[in-house]
This record gives C-alpha cells, structure tokens and sequence, in this order.
C-alpha cells in the first residue's frame, strides 16, 4: 500500500510524483509569469515569495523522493527492449533536470549568502554563494533547464497516455492507484 | 685614470638626471589587489531612500605629477558583472537587459581626455566613460586626499571623486521609474600605488 512492489507504486511514491508533477507546472508558469512583471504590480513582490518558498519545499522533497527511489523496489517496465530503455533514459533525465532547475534556482536567491525565508517556516541557509555572476549565471541555466524539464515532461505525459490509450498497458494507471502493488 | 674620469663624468650626468626623471609624471597603479580603492554607486529608490551599490572588480593606472598636475591623467576598467547592491535577485535583474545588459556589455571603462586644476589638490578630470554600449564625456571632480611612503616600501597618492550620471544617456531606460531615479550619483576613491 505505501511501498512499492514489482508490479506497481505505492502511496508515497504516487503522492510525491503527482505533487511534483503540480509544482513543476505551476512554477514553470508562476516564474513565466512573474518575470514580467512591472515594478508596480501589485505581485512583484508577491510572486517570487511564493515561487521561492514552494522551490525549496519542492527541493526537499525531491532530495526525499529520490531517497526512496533508490531504496524502493521499481515497477518492471512495459514495451520493447528498446522502448524500456528510452523510457529508463527519460527518467534519469527528468530526475537530473528538476534537480538542476531546482538547485539552480537556490543558488539565485541565495548567490549573496542570504538565506531564504520559506514562509516565514524555516530558513534554508546559503552554502554556495559568492561566485563570480553567480546569480546571472544561475538564472540564464535556471531558465533554459526549465524549458527542457517542460518539454520533457510533456513528452513523458504523452508516452503515459500512448502507454494507456495504445499499448493499453497498466503503466499510466499503476502511478494512480496504489492497489498495483498487490496484484500478482 | 683618463678612463676612470669617464666613468665618474657618466655617474654624475646619471645621477644629475635623477630628480628630472622623479619630477616627470608618475605612474600609479590603482591598488585593487589591496582593496584600496572603491567604485560606488547611489540610485534613489522611488525617491523615499537610497540603493547603495559597488562593483568588486576593477583595474586602473595613473599618472600623476604634483608639479605638472595638468599632465595628470587616469584610466580605469570596471567588470560590470561583479555590481552588488547586497541583494542577489536584485543585483541580477540590474545586470539584466532590463538595465546594465552585463553580458552584452561586461566592461565599463573610463580615459581621461584632460584635467584642469581648480585648486590645490583639486581639479576636474574630463573623460569618456563607456558604460552598456555608450560613450559618453563625463566631467569629474577629484581631490587629492594625500600622498606619501606607505609603511611598507611603496609610494602611495589617494584620490576621491564624483559625478552625477544621467542614465538615459547611457541608453538605460528608467522612464517606468520615478523622476529622481533617472540618474545615479557615481563615487570612487582610490589610492595608487607608485611603479
């Protein structure tokens, strides 16, 4: 039920996949959005707040998701040789680009050894700070790695649903429901 | 003997030449390496307080002669990436292409075309500073804060100096800002270090 088996994913697994998948569309679209803002808006404060705080909290936990993939047993893939291993490929990358957009963004607000006040919760402190450019730097890799991340998401997103509507597979259904994990 | 007296004739010739060649204008180096020397900028915010502002990284020489001071000349080259305002989103988004446009123009350089003294250790430094594309002449007033042998074998001569710059001048558009904040206050200090 909460821990994954051969055959499907369990619960933590599908929450933390379906609350990322949520985050990542809504910062892509919040840090789109936010970056043209005027001076005057009433958000231009408001937006990057938010958009700070729902990063590290998605840093986290993805440093928790990535834990309990490598600790916890991962459904078989479906399809060809071939095709299982473009989907591994896909995977690798996504993991490997949220990171990257994720830490890059840190290391933005961060470049001048600031930490940063999530929420007013907790503050995550700076650790890499001081670079030359760090902020500019990190920003111009913090943007183009976001575009890849979406567009391969999107193509992950549609690989799901070829899985489900063509291969008619259980490959989009078992990252919905957990019940997967006891099938035998 | 005849060739001996030579050789004393040629010394004292030399050494004659010596306080002539002290008296020509120096050379200085502008001591970054020791974090002598500042390039500071002010910007009103919406016209309530003050941004403060520097760039870390610069280099610069110049020349100097405190019995020649219309001889005086200085040029200096600032890495306009290395700007902090002790705020790193907002240092970004000022070397951004909404403002600076750092990584099209990373160099911001400054060459005096003339200095007219106006006093005992002052005068006016006119240059062209170029600075996100532009070159523009600017005029500077400087003062000589002091001179002499440092603690450590050199000769130093400090300098401070500042002027008002218009930034629309520079081709940085400010018109979604308020009045006051269309031009900034650039100050710099800096001691040289004699070569």
């Amino acid at each position: 039920m909460w821990t994954n088996t051969r055959t499907g994913w369990g619960c933590i697994s599908i929450v933390l996949h379906w609350l990322s998948a949520l985050a990542i569309i809504g910062l892509f679209a919040l840090g789109w959005w936010m970056t043209d803002l005027g001076y005057y808006d009433d958000w231009y404060n408001l937006a990057p707040w938010w958009h700070r705080g729902i990063g590290v909290l998605l840093l986290l936990a993805t440093l928790g998701r990535l834990v309990w993939r490598l600790l916890q047993p991962a459904p078989v893939g479906r399809g060809h040789r071939l095709e299982r291993l473009a989907a591994h490929v896909g995977h690798v990358l996504l993991y490997g680009l949220m990171l990257l957009v994720l830490i890059s963004g840190y290391l933005i607000s961060t470049a001048e050894g600031k930490g940063i006040d999530v929420f007013g919760w907790f503050e995550a402190p700076a650790v890499l700070f001081g670079l030359p450019n760090q902020a500019s730097l990190a920003g111009l890799i913090h943007w183009y790695a976001a575009l890849v991340l979406i567009v391969l998401s999107a193509g992950h997103a549609l690989a799901a649903i070829k899985h489900h509507l063509f291969d008619r597979n259980d490959v989009l259904v078992r990252m919905i429901f957990p019940r997967y994990t006891r099938r035998r | 003997m005849m060739f001996k007296k030579t050789v004393m004739s040629a010394a004292i010739a030399a050494a004659a030449l010596v306080p002539l060649a002290q008296a020509q204008a120096a050379e200085y180096q502008i001591d970054s390496e020791g974090q002598h020397a500042f390039v500071q900028f002010k910007i009103s915010h919406l016209g309530y307080s003050y941004i403060l502002g520097s760039f870390e990284d610069f280099s610069g020489s110049f020349q100097y002669d405190p019995d020649n001071v219309g001889d005086s000349s200085a040029s200096v080259e600032v890495d306009v990436t290395s700007l902090t305002t002790n705020h790193a989103e907002r240092d970004k988004h000022i070397k951004s292409a909404d403002f600076l446009d750092a990584s099209e123009y990373p160099t911001a350089t400054f060459t005096t075309t003339g200095f007219e003294s106006t006093g005992d250790g002052e005068g006016v430094l006119t240059g062209d500073l170029s600075l996100h594309g532009e070159t523009r002449e600017i005029d500077m007033p400087v003062t000589l804060l002091g001179k002499g042998e440092d603690p450590w074998g050199g000769y130093r001569a400090g300098f401070e100096g500042s002027t008002t710059l218009t930034l629309s001048e520079f081709d940085i558009d400010m018109s979604k800002f308020p009045e006051v904040m269309h031009e900034l206050e650039l100050y710099v200090t800096f001691e040289g270090l004699r070569q």
